[in-house]
C-alpha cells in the first residue's frame, strides 16, 4: 500500500490520542531526613543499614525498602498516605525500641506533601572530632569516642578502623589497601580522647592529590559500623 | 409421495439419533490425561512418574545447573565476560540461595498418598516407592533447611474448601530443629524398606538415606554448637537456630548413621582405589560410572537425551572441541595452595627464595610436586594433560632484567631481542580480561570429561554429579567422632581419607587442632561439589572467612589451613618464561602470584545472608510466616 497524506494524518491521530493519561501519577511527596542523636547526624556504611516503610491497612503488606546514606540521610518519594517506618532487627550501630512482643517499634508518620522526619536513635558509641591531616602521603587521624549507652545494653569496642578511599564512599568494602586496615583493637584502648590512626596511601590510578578519610568503629556483637563524618584530605 | 418417504426416514433417523443420553455424549473421559488410580495400577507408569520426581531433586552446585554454580567463594574465577560480576559484588543479595518450592512437596505428598492407596500393586512395589518418595521428601526439606531455616513442614496433601477462609491453609514456620528431626526420623523409617545394591546409584538405597541423614544430623549438631558464636542468627521462636545443649544428640546420631554405611550393612561402599596414579585415580572416582565410592548421583546419559555442557563450558582452550567455547571455571589460587604437602603441612607456593629471588623450574609441573595428589586431580594445572594434548600456560617471558614482555593474545607476536618476533603469552592464557581461557593459571579437573567428543555443544557430557560419597562419610565420621571427643577413632576416619590422596604420613587429630583439619579436609577434598556455602554456615564462620576486605598476596599466602582465614578474593599463580641467554636458568620457568584485573570487589556475608530472604509475596499470602533475623 502506497502512504498517502490522509495515512499520516491517521497515524498523528492515533499517536496523539495515545498520550491520554491511562496511569496513576507518580508519588510527589518527599520523605527525607536523617539519622541523629540529640542533633548529631549518626554515619553509616553505604549501602548496609536498610529501613523499611509500610503502608497499614492494606490485605498484603509487604515494605518500602532503602537503605541510609553514608551521611545518615534518607529520602523516598511517597503518595500521600499514613505510612510507619520502622529498622529491621539487628541492623545499624544503634539501639532500636523494642516491643515486648520480640517485634520493633516503628514511627508513624502522616504524609501530606513533602516532610522531614528525622530518625532519633541511640547509638552504643560515637566518634567526635575527628580531625585528618596528611604528611606526604601519609593520612593522620585523631579522635575522640564517646560511649553513649553506658546501662545493661553496653557493648564493648570490638575494633577502631581508618578508611580512606579516593571517592566518597568509604568503608571496609570501598577503600585503598589490601588486608587489614589501619586498626586500635578495643582492649587496647585505653583513654578515649586524643586517639590516633595513620595510613600510607598508596599511588591512585589515575593520578588524584585528594583522598577521602573517615574513622569506623566496630563494636562488639553489632554488625554495622559507627563512622566519623567523611573529611577530604588533600596530600602534599 | 416418494418424496415424503424419504423425508420422513431421515426425519425419523435423526431424532432416534438424537435420543443418546447427554451423559453418555458429553462425558468422554479425555484421552490424554491418565487417572490417578491408573497411573497407580501399573509399577511401570508409577516408574515414570518417579522419574520426574527425581528430575526435580534440588542442588545447589550441579553439572545441569550451569556451570557459575561452582564458580563463586574465591573458589575459582569466572572467565566469561558476563561472569565478572561473581568478583566484582561486595557480597550477596539477602534472597541468594533461597528455594521455596511447595509445588514440589506437594507433588511428593501427593505421590505418597496415591502410592499408599494404589490397590494393583504389590507390597513390596509399593513399599519401595513409597520409600523413594518420603525419600526425596526428606532430601528438599533438607535442601529447605539449609537454605532457609525451619520451614512449614507440610507431610500431606493440604485441600481448600472453597470456604473462603484460607487460615486452614496457612501453615507456620517449624522450629529449624523440627525440620532436622523430620529428615532423620524419616531416614530411620525408611533405610530398612530399601533393597541394598551398590550398583543402583541414581535411585534411593539404604545407603543414601543414611547418607542423607548423616550429613543433616551433623548440619543440625554444628548449627547447635556453633550458632553460640552468632547469637544474632537466631529466631525466639526457633525457627532459626538450634539450643547447644542438643549438639551432642545430633553428633552421635550422624556418626551412628555414617558407621552403619562404614560397617557394610547398607552395602560394601568402598574409597575408590583403582589406578596407580593417586591423581588420575582421584579425578577417575568422578568419570566411573560404577565406582564403588558413589553412593547417590544425577545421572547423564549421551546421545539419550540427558546430558550437560560442562566439559564445553570449562574445557582448556587449546583442546576445546567446540572453538571458542572454553575455559570458564578457573580454580583460584587461594584454593591451589590450600593442598597439603605429603609431609602434612601447609606452605604457599614456593614462587621466592628467602632473599626475595624468583625460584626458578625446569617443568612447569615442578612447582606443584610433592603436594596432595588430590590438587592435580581436582585442578588442571599448566602444562597439565588433557585428552592427551597438555595446556599451555604462560604470561610471558620476564628478562635477565627482569622486564616483561607480554600481549593480549598468543597469537599477537611480540619483539624479545634475541628472539626476533615470538609468541609471548600460552594459547591457554592467562591474560587480563581474556575471556574462556584461565586468568588464574588453572583449569577445573574435576567433572572433566576426557571421552572424544564431550566438549562439543551437540554431543555434550554425561558425567555423573556425584550428591553424596563414601569418603564424605567418612569425614562426616571423622567430624562427629571429633566434636564428642573421640579423636583416635576420628583420625582413623580421616586418615583413611588422606591414605588415598597419597598422604601416608598419619594425622593425629588433637582438641587443639581437629577443627581447622576437619574444615581444611572438608575444603580439599570435597571442592566443586556444593559444600562450601553450607559448611561454613553450620560452622558460623561465614562472616570471617568472606569479611568484605581485600586481599594482597602477604594475606594470601598467611595462615594456610586456618579455617578463618580470609578468602574473599580470587587469585591465580602466572608462570612466565625466563629468557637470559647465557644463565643457568635461561627457559625455566617463574611464576608470580597475581590478582586477576577483573577482580575489584570483595566478598563479604553478611549475618543476614546466613538465611536467605522468604519473599514478601509468601508473607503477604501467609501472615504466619516470620521474617529471618538481621533481614
Amino acid at each position: 500500500m502506497k502512504i498517502k497524506f490522509h495515512h499520516i494524518l491517521i497515524g498523528l491521530f492515533l499517536a496523539a490520542s495515545g498520550c491520554k493519561k491511562d496511569n496513576y501519577d507518580a508519588p510527589t511527596s518527599r520523605l527525607s531526613g536523617r539519622l541523629v542523636y540529640k542533633g548529631e547526624a549518626i554515619n553509616v556504611e553505604y549501602n548496609a543499614v536498610p529501613y523499611q516503610i509500610y503502608q497499614p491497612g492494606f490485605a498484603t503488606k509487604s515494605a518500602i525498602q532503602g537503605t541510609f546514606d553514608p551521611d545518615g540521610n534518607y529520602a523516598q518519594l511517597l503518595f500521600d498516605g499514613t505510612y510507619k517506618f520502622t529498622i529491621p532487627a539487628n541492623q545499624g550501630p544503634f539501639m532500636w525500641k523494642e516491643l515486648p512482643a520480640g517485634t520493633r517499634d516503628s514511627l508513624t508518620v502522616n504524609l501530606k506533601g513533602s516532610q522531614t522526619v528525622d530518625i532519633e536513635v541511640t547509638p552504643y558509641y560515637l566518634v567526635q572530632n575527628a580531625k585528618f591531616a596528611a604528611t606526604g602521603r601519609k593520612v593522620t587521624a585523631t579522635f575522640d569516642i564517646q560511649k553513649v549507652i553506658t546501662d545493661a545494653n553496653a557493648k564493648n569496642i570490638d575494633h577502631v578502623y581508618l578508611y580512606v578511599n579516593k571517592t566518597q564512599f568509604v568503608s571496609g568494602g570501598y577503600r585503598l589497601g589490601d588486608g587489614d586496615p589501619p586498626s586500635i583493637a578495643g582492649s587496647a584502648i585505653t583513654g578515649m580522647n586524643n586517639l590516633s590512626l595513620s595510613f600510607d596511601v598508596p599511588n591512585i590510578v589515575p593520578t588524584q592529590n585528594y583522598v577521602f578519610a573517615r574513622v569506623g568503629l566496630k563494636i562488639a556483637g553489632v554488625e554495622d559500623l559507627i563512622f566519623s563524618p567523611v573529611s577530604k584530605v588533600t596530600l602534599q | 409421495m416418494k418424496k415424503t418417504t424419504i423425508i420422513s426416514t431421515f426425519a425419523l433417523l435423526l431424532v432416534t439419533g438424537a435420543c443418546k443420553k447427554d451423559s453418555a455424549f458429553l462425558d468422554v473421559p479425555p484421552k490424554q490425561v491418565v487417572t490417578s488410580d491408573v497411573a497407580f495400577s501399573d509399577p511401570n507408569l508409577v516408574l515414570s512418574i518417579l522419574a520426574d520426581l527425581y528430575n526435580r531433586v534440588y542442588d545447589f552446585s550441579g553439572l545441569d545447573n550451569g556451570w557459575a554454580s561452582f564458580a563463586d567463594f574465591s573458589e575459582s574465577f569466572p572467565s566469561e565476560n558476563g561472569s565478572y560480576y561473581i568478583v566484582q559484588r561486595t557480597g550477596w543479595d539477602f534472597g541468594s540461595w533461597g528455594t521455596w518450592d511447595y509445588k514440589y512437596v506437594r507433588d511428593l505428598n501427593l505421590f505418597i498418598e496415591r502410592a499408599t492407596a494404589a490397590t494393583k500393586l504389590t507390597d513390596a512395589q509399593k513399599n519401595q516407592f513409597i520409600a523413594e518418595g518420603r525419600f526425596l521428601r526428606a532430601q528438599y526439606y533438607f535442601e529447605l533447611v539449609k537454605r532457609m531455616g525451619g520451614v512449614p513442614l507440610i507431610t500431606k496433601s493440604l485441600t481448600y474448601d472453597f470456604s473462603g477462609n484460607v487460615e486452614a491453609l496457612q501453615i507456620p514456620r517449624a522450629k529449624e530443629s523440627e525440620v532436622y528431626d523430620f529428615i532423620i526420623s524419616e531416614a530411620e523409617a525408611i533405610k530398612g524398606l530399601l533393597p541394598v545394591n551398590v550398583s543402583e546409584k541414581s535411585r534411593a538405597t539404604p545407603a543414601a538415606v543414611l547418607a542423607m541423614e548423616s550429613r543433616a544430623a551433623l548440619y543440625a549438631a554444628s548449627i547447635a554448637k556453633y550458632g553460640a558464636t552468632t547469637p544474632q542468627v537466631s529466631l525466639p521462636g526457633g525457627e532459626v537456630g538450634i539450643p547447644a545443649s542438643s549438639a551432642t544428640g545430633y553428633y552421635t546420631k550422624a556418626l551412628a548413621a555414617a558407621k552403619e554405611i562404614i560397617s557394610g550393612t547398607a552395602g560394601n561402599y568402598s574409597l575408590y582405589k583403582q589406578l596407580p596414579d593417586l591423581s588420575d585415580n582421584f579425578a577417575n572416582l568422578f568419570l566411573d560410572k560404577s565406582s564403588s565410592e558413589s553412593i547417590w548421583v544425577e545421572d547423564f546419559k549421551a546421545n539419550g537425551g540427558k546430558t550437560h555442557g560442562f566439559t564445553t563450558n570449562d574445557q582448556p582452550f587449546s583442546i576445546s572441541d567446540e572453538g571458542l567455547d572454553a575455559g570458564r571455571l578457573n580454580p583460584s589460587l587461594n584454593l591451589v595452595e590450600a593442598f597439603e604437602k605429603l609431609d602434612n603441612s601447609y606452605a604457599p607456593m614456593a614462587t621466592k627464595d628467602g632473599a626475595g629471588d624468583p625460584i626458578y623450574y625446569t617443568d612447569q609441573l615442578d612447582m606443584f610436586a610433592g603436594r596432595d595428589a588430590r590438587l592435580a586431580g581436582t585442578v588442571l594445572l599448566p602444562n597439565g594433560l588433557f585428552k592427551g594434548k597438555r595446556t599451555e600456560v604462560y604470561a610471558g617471558y620476564q628478562l635477565g632484567n627482569g622486564t616483561v614482555i607480554s600481549s593480549s593474545d598468543a597469537t599477537i607476536t611480540q619483539d624479545v631481542p634475541g628472539l626476533g618476533k615470538v609468541q609471548v603469552v600460552g594459547k591457554d592464557g592467562p591474560v587480563n580480561g581474556a575471556e574462556f581461557r584461565t586468568q588464574t593459571g588453572f583449569y577445573i579437573r574435576k567433572y572433566l570429561d576426557p571421552t572424544v567428543g564431550s566438549g562439543r555443544r551437540g554431543r555434550g557430557s554425561d558425567v555423573n554429579f556425584i550428591r553424596y560419597r563414601y569418603a564424605e562419610v567418612l569425614l562426616n565420621a571423622a567430624e562427629a567422632d571429633a566434636e564428642l571427643g573421640n579423636y583416635a577413632e576420628a583420625s582413623g576416619y580421616i586418615n583413611q581419607v588422606r591414605l588415598r590422596a597419597g598422604l601416608t604420613t598419619p594425622l593425629v587429630l588433637t582438641a587443639a587442632n581437629y577443627f581447622d583439619r576437619i574444615v581444611h579436609e572438608r575444603r580439599v577434598e570435597l571442592a566443586f561439589e556444593g559444600h562450601t556455602l553450607f559448611d561454613m554456615k553450620r560452622w558460623r564462620i561465614a562472616d570471617a572467612v568472606w569479611d568484605g576486605n581485600s586481599m594482597s598476596v602477604a594475606d594470601l599466602v598467611a595462615n594456610i589451613g586456618k579455617a578463618t582465614k580470609r578468602s574473599t578474593q580470587p587469585f591465580g599463580l602466572w608462570p612466565y618464561k625466563y629468557y637470559n641467554p647465557g644463565n643457568a636458568n635461561n627457559g625455566k620457568w617463574i611464576f608470580k602470584e597475581t590478582k586477576p584485573s577483573p577482580v575489584t570487589g570483595s566478598n563479604r556475608f553478611l549475618l543476614g545472608n546466613y538465611y536467605s530472604r522468604i519473599g514478601d509475596d509468601v508473607i503477604a499470602a501467609n501472615p504466619k510466616i516470620v521474617k529471618q533475623p538481621n533481614q
